[in-house]
């Protein structure tokens, strides 16, 4: 079947991509556009490791079709920090959050993290001084297996003091 | 695991996702937030030739109040838009705890109430608080416009009233009589994020002496649809909401209950559960009716 031709705007740049309607947003982000912060997890909207945020709103791009995702505003860890170098994302800039992350230990494997960092942004983008329990219910579409909860929460709250200094 | 290949369809109007819809009778499938849709293609529980979106139609998003008409819930209204809209937090806010009861923040940025609604499964969190509130569905075709009362809506699991030709655009709730009060009341092995074990909606409605002149009871996963414990409802009728009557009422709740032994719970504890949560529900339904 003929692909269709979609111009999805990630991370502030129009891309113009040739996809299946039945590709979803994490496959194309993944594998046709070489964006692989984001992961794949489950592939049926458990476990958050797919996060991304689509006008703001963290999503499941493992439930979200390519084609539906054209016209809306598409961030994944790669663009997370403003400061982003595309050019070299290694030595790029970071975001509070990923700071905080690495700061107060919040990684292990690192699976989860890039979903636990965009779900992380979505609730201090509208509960800027979360409580702990604001901020577990906010993590609560996102599983760690290394089981690492307590610090990726400490780590939150702390990225929220960080932003709300506007450091 | 990749998606089964399928024909993608956006119309951009109601006559245009109706024609779509009766040519492609049987051969398609209509998604909103896609939440389950895509799980079940991916799982090839369906396998349409054509999946048809209604995200493309402008206005199924609306959420409105009118004193008189009640509330408008739109088909593509979010879950996350129902949890914090204000316009719900006023009028119906138990709808709001309902949705932010239903999965995770993601799936709810995601997955609508019409979707949760239409998906027909007996735990689904929308369904009981819309029940008892006595909501409707607006049934769009070529043929018209027709409102289902919900209470005739579930024919079992993942089954609807809907006929193959229409369309579910709006759910219709409405405005709550005088000294009316709702809950939500759920029980599941993780208390969130999980599907509900049992979930119970209660309406009670007071009269002037302070007695229960109305109540809906609709009970969520202990049985086939989404049943009414219609013997509490009329035992309740007439009395006070005391805590010897709620308790007879959660008796009776239970004794109209007919769950089955799953994953989730035993059909005994869904039992226990259905008395437990309906005497909850009913005696927070009867305290805000008291307040309102």
């Amino acid at each position: 079947m003929k692909k269709e031709l979609i111009t999805l705007n990630i991370n502030g740049d129009d891309i113009e991509v040739a996809v299946h309607p039945w590709r979803t947003l994490n496959e194309v982000l993944r594998d046709e556009l070489h964006l692989t912060g984001t992961k794949l997890g489950c592939g049926t909207g458990d476990c958050g490791a797919c996060t991304v945020l689509l006008d703001g709103r963290s999503v499941s791009s493992c439930l979200t079709l390519a084609v539906e995702a054209e016209g809306h505003e598409i961030t994944t860890i790669e663009g997370l920090s403003p400061e982003a170098d595309h050019g070299d994302l290694e030595h790029s800039p970071l975001h509070p959050i990923q700071e905080s992350f690495i700061q107060k230990g919040a990684i292990q494997c690192g699976f989860c993290t890039p979903g636990m960092i965009m779900s992380a942004k979505f609730l201090l983008d509208h509960t800027p001084q979360p409580t702990e329990a604001e901020i577990r219910a906010g993590l609560s579409g996102n599983l760690c297996r290394c089981t690492g909860y307590n610090k990726i929460v400490d780590a939150i709250a702390d990225a929220a003091d960080k932003l709300a200094k506007g450091e | 695991m990749t998606l089964p290949q399928f024909k993608f369809l956006a119309p951009t109007n109601l006559d245009e996702a109706c024609a779509l819809l009766k040519k492609h009778q049987g051969k398609i499938k209509v998604k909103a937030g896609g939440t389950d849709m895509i799980v079940r293609l991916s799982h090839r529980a369906v396998k349409p030739d054509y999946l048809m979106t209604l995200k493309k139609i402008p206005g199924l998003n609306e959420i409105s109040w009118d004193d008189q008409g009640g509330l408008v819930i739109g088909a593509l209204a979010l879950l996350r838009e129902v949890e914090v809209s204000p316009i719900i937090l006023e009028h119906a806010p138990m709808l709001a705890r309902a949705a932010h009861a239903t999965a995770t923040v993601q799936i709810r940025n995601m997955g609508t109430v019409m979707g949760n609604i239409c998906n027909a499964s007996p735990s689904a969190d929308n369904i009981p608080t819309l029940v008892a509130m006595e909501a409707s569905i607006v049934a769009f075709s070529e043929r018209g416009q027709r409102e289902i009362s919900l209470d005739d809506f579930f024919l079992g699991p993942g089954r609807t009233a809907l006929a193959a030709d229409e369309l579910a655009i709006a759910i219709k709730v409405p405005a709550p009589a005088p000294k009316t009060g709702v809950s939500y009341q759920k029980v599941s092995q993780r208390s969130k994020v999980d599907i509900a074990a049992v979930n119970i909606g209660a309406l009670v409605t007071l009269d002037g002496a302070g007695n229960c002149a109305r109540v809906r009871i609709s009970m969520g996963a202990v049985g086939p649809t989404p049943l009414r414990a219609r013997q509490a409802e009329e035992f309740l009728a007439g009395k006070p909401a005391s805590a010897a009557n709620l308790a007879e009422a959660g008796r009776l709740a239970a004794a109209d209950a007919s769950p089955i032994s799953d994953v989730r719970a035993s059909k005994e504890y869904r039992k226990l559960m259905v008395e437990v949560l309906s005497q909850r529900a009913l005696a927070e339904a009867s305290g805000f009716a008291a307040g309102n």
